[in-house]
């Protein structure tokens, strides 16, 4: 690049396919993405932080009642959850890897399965939030449940809703940034000189792992 | 990262996704154990956590390839959750109780011995009560 074009505030006459033209080169646009992208990301890292922050408050203060509340979860689903999106966090950064390689085929299939897990978590959720309505153990005023508990119970639930719901909101979220993402990848938007949507996608999908990763000892193997 | 071809950072990748899969095995196993304090269960629970954060950050995340910079934000971020959470969890052993005063009683009941402060009883002082709502009964004199 540096050779043929000295004057960066020209547009060169080959103008790279996914160069921003606001942007000198691909590497100086690669760079700002990945720093507007850690920002967020800490922002969403402060996000959950004032929940578990709470969660740590209440936690310490009826150790017993978040304890027995914490039987009603079902630790083979949690776990089972937590190897759906650590597998789907190794598919991603395939995914990412395969675009750099410019390997098309793998990068569509791997996105594919990235988009396949994370329905799957998802669905997991689904019956493990439809066992506790059915049940009653449900947040604050709305807890029903009718069997023996600690009066503090419903704050647990208060929390457990709260965290693994916004994080489940993250997580669909996460699933239409991987289907915008399959649908670039198999118009054959990306090569190994342009992949930055794959590699910002990636990033945050790692992140939402990286939640789920504090949420899931907290929230189902506390004693 | 350019460093590496695809086979490699293939390798890279799934031996980090080994590692992650083996410390769940690990976090799931010890809280069946149970130690001499609750405490300690969460500490060791959160000890692995963070394992498992670090290895998804500096891996999946590339921060060990990237520039500096990136790193830098994100450590930023943790260290000012770390000042939030770290300055509070001292706090909490030395409150009275931390439900907020206008939280409603669950069926049942909140537990005893740990209900909100009322003017008059330990917390608030006497030039405080001005301040009340109006609903609270002004104290008997």
């Amino acid at each position: 690049m540096s050779d043929s074009a000295i004057s960066t505030t020209e547009h060169a006459p080959e103008h790279p396919p996914g160069l921003q033209h606001h942007f000198a080169e691909m590497e100086q646009q690669a760079d700002s993405a990945k720093i507007g992208m850690w920002a967020f990301l800490v922002t969403e890292v402060l996000l959950f932080g004032g929940l578990f922050v709470g969660y740590g408050i209440m936690h310490a203060r009826f150790t017993e009642a978040f304890a027995s509340a914490h039987h009603h979860l079902d630790r083979v689903m949690g776990t089972l959850n937590t190897v759906i999106l650590l597998t789907s966090s190794w598919t991603m950064v395939m995914a990412v890897s395969s675009a750099r390689a410019g390997k098309q085929k793998n990068l569509v299939r791997y996105l594919t399965v990235t988009l396949l897990l994370a329905g799957a978590f998802l669905v997991v959720k689904y019956l493990e939030y439809s066992h506790k309505f059915h049940e009653g153990l449900l947040p604050g005023r709305f807890y029903t449940y009718a069997g023996p508990h600690l009066p503090e119970e419903f704050l647990f639930f208060s929390f457990y809703f709260m965290m693994t719901g916004l994080h489940g909101l993250h997580v669909l979220a996460g699933m239409i940034v991987i289907s915008w993402l399959l649908r670039r990848a198999i118009r054959g938007d990306f090569s190994p000189s342009y992949y930055n949507p794959v590699d910002m996608g990636g990033l945050y999908w790692h992140l939402v792992d990286i939640i789920w990763i504090y949420l899931f000892p907290l929230i189902y193997l506390i004693s | 990262m350019a460093a590496h071809s695809y086979a490699e950072e293939k390798k890279i990748n799934t031996a980090v996704l080994g590692s992650l899969l083996a410390l769940t095995a690990l976090t799931v196993a010890a809280a069946g154990i149970h130690f001499e304090s609750p405490a300690v269960n969460t500490i060791v629970a959160l000890a692995i956590a963070s394992m498992k954060a670090s290895l998804v950050a500096l891996f999946f995340m590339h921060l060990r390839y990237e520039k500096p910079i990136n790193a830098i934000i994100f450590l930023t971020g943790i260290a000012m959750l770390a000042v939030f959470l770290g300055l509070t969890l001292l706090d909490v052993d030395y409150r009275a109780t931390p439900r907020p005063a206008n939280l409603k009683p669950p069926p049942g009941g909140f537990t005893a011995g740990v209900e909100p402060a009322k003017p008059g009883g330990t917390a608030p002082p006497a030039a405080g009560e001005a301040a009340q709502p109006a609903e609270q009964a002004p104290p008997a004199r």
